[in-house]
């Protein structure tokens, strides 16, 4: 089959590779229909997440047909049609008990590295690095999914598959970052970045509530996005994000701010240089701009939600802030099968079409020129879906 | 309860090799003592970079205008001493502290160049923190190498909860032909009788290392305790008990493990099987214990597809799969 393999830092090959077989008693094969390019990978396309081998199957957020299913599973059967999510999760442990999927016990082969750099390890991710796993991922025309009956939801006729597919990712991912602030009437919710986790975060904020929802970026294609999803918006190379804040929120703050950028911000100033030059040497390994400047600008006992991908170590992280503030910090990679049920019901009821977010549709075949104008925000790229 | 003393005390295992050496606490090696005396030094000195940056800068023969930057390396040169005396295996500390040296070594070269520094005094600043650089890049190296021994005997111990009765798993160990599907290391054992059982274990290379192991203690839905007989290859011992864990959360599983490597070809394979860190290797057997106990498989990723002749694994399974 045609996969789409990481060869090293922007470079992406779609290459034949053999075809997944089962592996687990838990696994099925699902022929992917619909597979999308996720922001997050551009950390791994810009070489910044260590323990990617040449020649690792690309691709978390994925959906297609179940072709195979394995002899422990229960709940799917050969000719399903599924969306997967992004974490794989074994249903079983304390954790998943919990529905706290993305903290599965059980799903990463190689937990050893994750505990040695996080202290504890997170589940097993689709063609995210070996500290994750080293699972191949669903950028390909077949791929092999562990634990089907826990990481799959099952989509009966009337959607398209841009409607659903990004419940593998980026709409749970938005939508628990918006969850995670506890938005109470009258509420005001900032969000850095407004790439494809950014939009859905603006969304889910007004879904739950949020009276004002205030966007930060600086691609014009974005805002525009954004103001079309109800925010307002700043664009931050023409003013001072915090400045404005406090303008627009009478000096308080917003009430709870969500950092949608994650390790490879870029602002303008000295601090962004600081965090170039120190990730360059190696003693820093992500670039924590939207985040400080989220920190301060959150008011008092305000909750700072982080969807962005962080990796490693960063500096000056303003504690003070978040100590003497009484500020709330949520974050985690999602754990996306617990919002399957609630979100398809949204869709399904007309609340919000994800589809809203597709700029771009292609062939799998062309994925490294996807990766390449979606890593440059090239042609107002900001979600990129493909097709094998 | 003093969680210190219990749990050594818990921790006191009769093997060979414990008659053989020192009983009682694990001594510090000299590495690292040496790197918790680097800890605490810097701790001091990046205390006196915070609260006079004045003097030192003026000690290091740095212009007036730097203070910032010295407190700045100061708050630095604390974090990582910190780092180093809180933590028990402090290799990445020391190593972390070697990046922020060069750091500090690119500041001064930087301040050299400034007209109005102190060339001399700078050129003494600049040779101290070199050398402090190189003493902390041969301590992290000491620590980053080998396994560390107590009079020739690696000890190891790991433990996990897993969600399930002390019963069930008490009885899928007890049954030692079943610790081939998770043990690594372990290709086969075959059970003599009650008591007796033979081991066989293949190492690097094919090495194939067999032994005769015997139950020394034996408490149904607890414990259960083994040692290599007199006179085996390899000098083992170790013991896995089952605990309840507190709010109904199943079971905790806790492996001491002892061995004594013996000399020559045979002490290499099982030196190389436990790598750098012994610990993990248990560890991960353990994780694959409670991935079978619970999901009724071991999670792997061999033999999926990749756009790749030959397989990286290697990298990440050694020592661990
Ligand atoms: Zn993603
Ligand atoms: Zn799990």
């Amino acid at each position: 089959m045609k996969a789409n393999c990481w060869y090293g830092k922007r470079d992406m090959r779609v290459v034949d590779v053999p075809d997944p077989t089962i592996l687990n008693r838990h696994d099925a094969i699902v022929k992917v229909t619909s597979t999308a390019i996720c922001g997050s990978e551009l950390h791994l396309y810009n070489d910044f997440v260590p323990t990617m081998e040449q020649g690792d199957i690309m691709g978390h957020e994925f959906m297609g047909e179940i072709i195979e299913v394995g002899p422990a599973v229960k709940d799917r059967r050969v000719g399903d049609r599924v969306v997967v999510a992004f974490p794989i999760s074994c249903g079983h442990c304390f954790f998943c008990k919990k529905e706290l999927y993305s903290l599965c016990e059980n799903s990463n082969p190689n937990a050893w590295m994750a505990e040695k750099l996080f202290g504890h390890s997170p589940a097993g991710i689709y063609g995210y690095s070996h500290l994750t796993g080293g699972f191949a991922g669903g950028q390909a025309e077949y791929v092999r999914v562990p634990f089907v009956d826990v990481g799959t939801v099952k989509i009966e006729t009337g959607f398209t598959d841009e409607q659903v597919l990004f419940l593998s990712d980026i709409f749970p991912t938005g939508y628990m970052a918006a969850e995670q602030c506890n938005i109470q009437e009258g509420d005001t919710v900032a969000i850095w970045g407004c790439g494809p986790v950014g939009q859905f975060a603006i969304r889910s904020a007004f879904l739950l509530g949020a009276e004002r929802v205030i966007a930060i970026d600086r691609f014009p294609e974005r805002l525009h996005m954004a103001r079309d999803g109800g925010a307002d918006t700043i664009n931050y190379e023409e003013a001072d994000g915090y400045d404005l804040l406090m303008q627009v929120t009478g000096g308080r703050g917003p009430d709870s701010c969500i950092d949608a950028v994650g390790l490879e911000a870029h602002m303008p100033g000295p601090l962004y240089y600081y965090d170039r030059l120190k990730q360059a040497m190696m003693s820093e390994s992500d670039r924590p701009i939207a985040l400080r400047q989220a920190i301060m600008a959150c008011r008092n006992g305000g909750t700072v939600s982080v969807p962005g991908v962080y990796g490693g170590m960063i500096d000056k992280m303003p504690m003070g802030a978040v100590m003497n503030k009484a500020l709330t910090i949520k974050t985690g990679q999602t754990h996306a099968q617990h919002y399957f049920k609630p979100l398809l019901e949204r869709i399904g009821k007309g609340e919000i079409d994800p589809s809203f977010v597709v700029t771009h549709r292609m062939k799998l075949a062309d994925a490294p020129q996807g990766f390449d104008i979606f890593n440059r925000k090239e042609d107002g790229c900001i979600k990129i879906v493909m097709t094998p | 309860m003093d969680l210190t003393t219990s749990r050594s005390t818990l921790r006191q295992l009769h093997t060979h090799a414990a008659r053989n050496g020192e009983p009682g606490t694990v001594t510090q090696t000299q590495e690292e003592r040496l790197a918790k005396g680097l800890g605490w030094f810097g701790i001091g000195l990046g205390l006196m970079e915070l609260v006079a940056p004045h003097q030192c800068a003026r000690m290091a023969g740095l212009p007036s205008g730097h203070r910032p930057l010295i407190r700045v390396m100061g708050l630095r040169e604390m974090a990582s001493g910190f780092g180093i005396v809180t933590q028990s295996t402090s290799a990445a500390a020391v190593w972390s502290r070697v990046v922020g040296d060069m750091v500090d070594l690119a500041c001064l070269s930087a301040a050299f160049l400034s007209r109005r520094a102190d060339r001399s005094r700078l050129t003494t600043t600049l040779a101290a923190v070199v050398g402090a650089t190189v003493l902390d890049v041969v301590t992290a190296q000491q620590l980053s190498r080998g396994v560390k021994t107590r009079n020739g005997a690696v000890r190891v111990t790991a433990s996990t909860v897993i969600d399930r009765s002390r019963e069930e798993l008490y009885r899928f160990w007890r049954e030692f032909s079943n610790l081939p599907r998770f043990m690594k290391h372990v290709r086969q054992v075959d059970i003599h009788d009650e008591q007796r059982s033979h081991w066989v274990a293949i190492g690097p290379a094919e090495a194939r290392i067999e032994w005769d192991a015997q139950i020394i203690e034996d408490l149904p839905d607890e414990i259960i305790a083994w040692r290599s007989i007199d006179g085996a290859v390899i000098d083992q011992a170790g013991t896995v008990r089952f605990e309840p864990a507190i709010g109904n959360r199943g079971t905790v599983v806790t492996v001491d493990m002892e061995y004594r490597l013996p000399l020559g070809t045979v002490g290499a394979a099982v030196a190389a099987w436990f790598g750098k860190d012994p610990s993990q290797t248990v560890k991960m057997d353990l994780r694959r214990f409670k991935q079978i106990m619970e999901t009724g498989d071991v999670i792997t990723t061999k033999g999926q597809p990749a756009g790749r002749e030959e397989s990286t694994s290697w990298k990440y399974d050694r020592a661990v799969r």
